[in-house]
């Protein structure tokens, strides 16, 4: 198993969809064969389309406001004092997370198919929102699936989307968390494939729709990479980008344009959810060792037991809340070009508060998870070394969580 | 040796019928019981699936959804759904039977293993949901080779062109789903529309026995009886989950419906 270069990571899959030969694949109805045959022709005519970039862009500049900042956490650096640290505010982002991209570029397409009706999947119901205000923008009906547990700790969230007229539908099935609000999602799909467009909420899902995520948030790292050269005139000699990683579209689109670096240049370093420091549960494939398996559409590393039936999975936040993880992070993991650890829910709490001691930064619960690693890993690093933490969305959502466990108003 | 499916098709076509196949999900509400049902049902049916409950189901309604969490909400594990098999098939009014489930459990059980242990079970056919054309290729040649049916399944979606091949690289029996819908949805497509597509299906091959299935109740069973076999699934397993709300012994209610159905395409 080998990454290419100069070949974008999302199309080295082969024709069957299967990167490294087993992560990925289309493993769908019958039904859906046509709906997402159609989508991946739209998607790979779109993608070399001039006008369509344009219009991508444009909306990036003005709707979503590229760049994103890259700032230096000066006081968090000094009191680790180690490694830098920096981070990439991608929370910034119109809506306040990096969902907002991939939600974009759907509606889109969606629009682009002549299709009038939006459905889509969330957690943390960043993915819920954003698609909700795409759709609003673009003058589309959208109906979101969500678990009946996550409606309830992300309330913020449902309040927005509610407010973009978008309707949330509750998923009282199964742990009532992402996994059954995307079971339900592509359910809804199959049933009403002919008019609606499906927007899968992270690099996960068949083929198709691991490539549209990690092609519209690969915006990240185009972002990232100018940004860089211009604080260091060049791409300095020992860089770790640190994200965290439930489905895994943030992280891939933070690295997607570093993966032809050398490992020894800069790191990759995702980070899963451990769950609560006592608990048997957690949501982390790839750093907790889980086997090979097929969930909702694609091959990758999956919590099950040896029978095959997908585990519950718990975590402090939603948007990591999640079983499996995208195919590409298990080639990429495979290969061994990033590496992957865990943190856990009170490893992140205390992320959070140091984070947010120290600096004007208020990342939500799954980027917490990330500065957790940088945390641990700064002090014993050499000052010339430069951690990247995406922030990849904002603490607003997490209120109701923070303020119970921390007793803290933000 | 003719394969048993294809006897059973025979069988219903010499009583000008179509074949009456039915869908239970291994384990609802035990194991003792799934089997009971099995029984008591087998002297209507032409045909039995059995569902393999996964929790993670993508393509099933509610009704199929409540049917596998009760199942495994009990515990049943693969080896019980072969253990019922095996027991079936050597009652005295046994039929075929045809596996149904998703990928992840026969991955997980390794595709090979799973195909031996189907044999061994007296298993002569499996669906599986979310393998489609071409990626089950090979996996069907493995079933071929063990003279278990591999059922390839065509839906409203299907082009002309990929039905044409799916058609030809299917075996004896092949699963028409009726409308845009997971299993149980209301037949929100007329039967007429419904039959003809199945018979743009048949056109192409006539001598391959062809099922519809999704959405097929008492009250729709009548009016599509002109197919090769019809498949009712959802209406069974609701049946099952309202014996269980109402205390009743789901036995005799299962078959009570199973009876009313072979009554209507008699």
């Amino acid at each position: 198993m080998k990454l290419k270069k100069k070949i974008p990571l999302i199309d080295q899959h082969d024709k069957f969809g299967f990167w490294g030969g087993k992560f990925g694949g289309s493993y769908i109805p019958e039904t859906l064969k046509k709906p997402v045959d159609d989508l991946t022709k739209e998607f790979s005519k779109l993608r070399k389309n001039k006008s369509f970039i344009k219009k991508r862009d444009f909306y990036f500049n003005n709707y979503i406001g590229a760049p994103t900042r890259f700032i230096k956490l000066e006081n968090l650096t000094k009191h680790l004092g180690g490694a830098q640290i920096w981070a990439k505010v991608v929370s910034d982002a119109n809506g306040g997370a990096h969902k907002i991209y991939n939600a974009t570029v759907h509606a889109l397409l969606c629009k682009s198919m002549g299709k009038k009706y939006i459905v889509g999947d969330t957690g943390a119901g960043y993915a819920g929102k954003m698609l909700s205000m795409a759709a609003k923008k673009f003058g589309l009906k959208c109906k979101i699936f969500m678990g009946a547990k996550d409606i309830k700790r992300q309330k913020p969230n449902c309040d927005a989307m509610k407010k973009n007229g978008a309707e949330i539908v509750p998923v009282i099935t199964g742990s009532q968390t992402l996994v059954d609000a995307v079971s339900e999602c592509m359910r809804y799909w199959v049933s009403n494939c002919d008019t609606t467009h499906m927007c899968v909420g992270s690099t996960v899902g068949p083929n198709i729709f691991v490539k549209i995520c990690g092609w519209s948030t690969a915006q990240i790292s185009r972002e990232l990479k100018k940004q860089i050269k211009i604080q260091f005139k060049k791409i300095p000699k020992k860089i770790k980008l640190i994200n965290c990683v439930g489905g895994g579209s943030s992280a891939y689109g933070f690295w997607s344009e570093f993966i032809d670096f050398p490992k020894s240049q800069i790191e990759l370093v995702g980070v899963e959810a451990g769950g609560p420091k006592n608990s048997k549960l957690h949501a982390a494939p790839l750093s907790r060792g889980a086997k090979l398996g097929v969930l909702h559409g694609a091959a990758s590393y999956v919590c099950q037991n040896n029978e095959g039936q997908i585990n519950e999975t718990e975590s402090i936040s939603a948007g990591l809340d999640y079983p499996g993880v995208s195919p590409i992070h298990c080639f990429l993991k495979d290969t061994k070009r990033a590496r992957y650890t865990y943190a856990t829910d009170e490893d992140a709490l205390n992320a959070y508060k140091l984070v947010t001691k120290f600096e004007k930064l208020n990342p939500s619960l799954e980027p917490s998870h990330a500065f957790a690693e940088a945390i641990r890993i700064a002090p014993s690093l050499e000052k010339d070394t430069v951690i990247i933490v995406n922030s990849c969305g904002d603490a607003k959502k997490d209120r109701d969580i923070l303020k119970k466990r921390l007793g803290k108003r933000i | 040796m003719i394969n048993p499916i294809n006897l059973a098709f025979n069988n219903a076509k010499e009583e000008k019928r179509p074949a009456l196949l039915t869908y239970t999900v291994a384990g609802d509400n035990t194991k003792k019981k799934s089997l009971q049902i099995l029984k008591s049902i087998s002297k209507d049916v032409d045909i039995c699936e059995i569902g393999f409950p996964h929790n993670t189901p993508i393509a099933d309604g509610g009704q199929i959804q409540t049917s596998a969490y009760r199942a495994l909400k009990n515990g049943l594990k693969i080896s019980d759904v072969f253990e019922i098999v095996k027991d079936f098939k050597k009652s005295k009014n046994s039929k075929p039977v045809i596996l149904m489930g998703y990928y992840n459990m026969i991955y997980q059980y390794g595709e090979n293993n799973f195909i031996k242990k189907c044999k061994s079970s007296g298993v002569n056919g499996l669906i599986v949901v979310d393998l489609p054309w071409p990626e089950n290729k090979g996996f069907a040649k493995k079933c071929e080779t063990k003279a278990i049916s591999f059922v390839q399944l065509l839906s409203p979606t299907t082009s002309k062109e990929r039905l044409k091949n799916i058609i030809k690289d299917s075996h004896g029996m092949i699963y028409y789903i009726s409308m845009l819908s997971t299993t149980g949805g209301k037949l929100k497509v007329s039967p007429k529309q419904i039959l003809k597509n199945y018979n743009k299906i048949k056109k192409i091959d006539p001598k391959k026995n062809c099922v519809i299935g999704f959405g097929i109740t008492e009250k729709t069973i009548a009016k599509l009886r002109s197919a090769d076999g019809l498949v009712v699934g959802s209406a069974i397993c609701k049946e099952i989950t309202r014996s269980l709300n109402n205390r009743q012994n789901p036995v005799t209610n299962v078959s009570k419906v199973v009876a009313k159905l072979r009554n209507k395409i008699l």
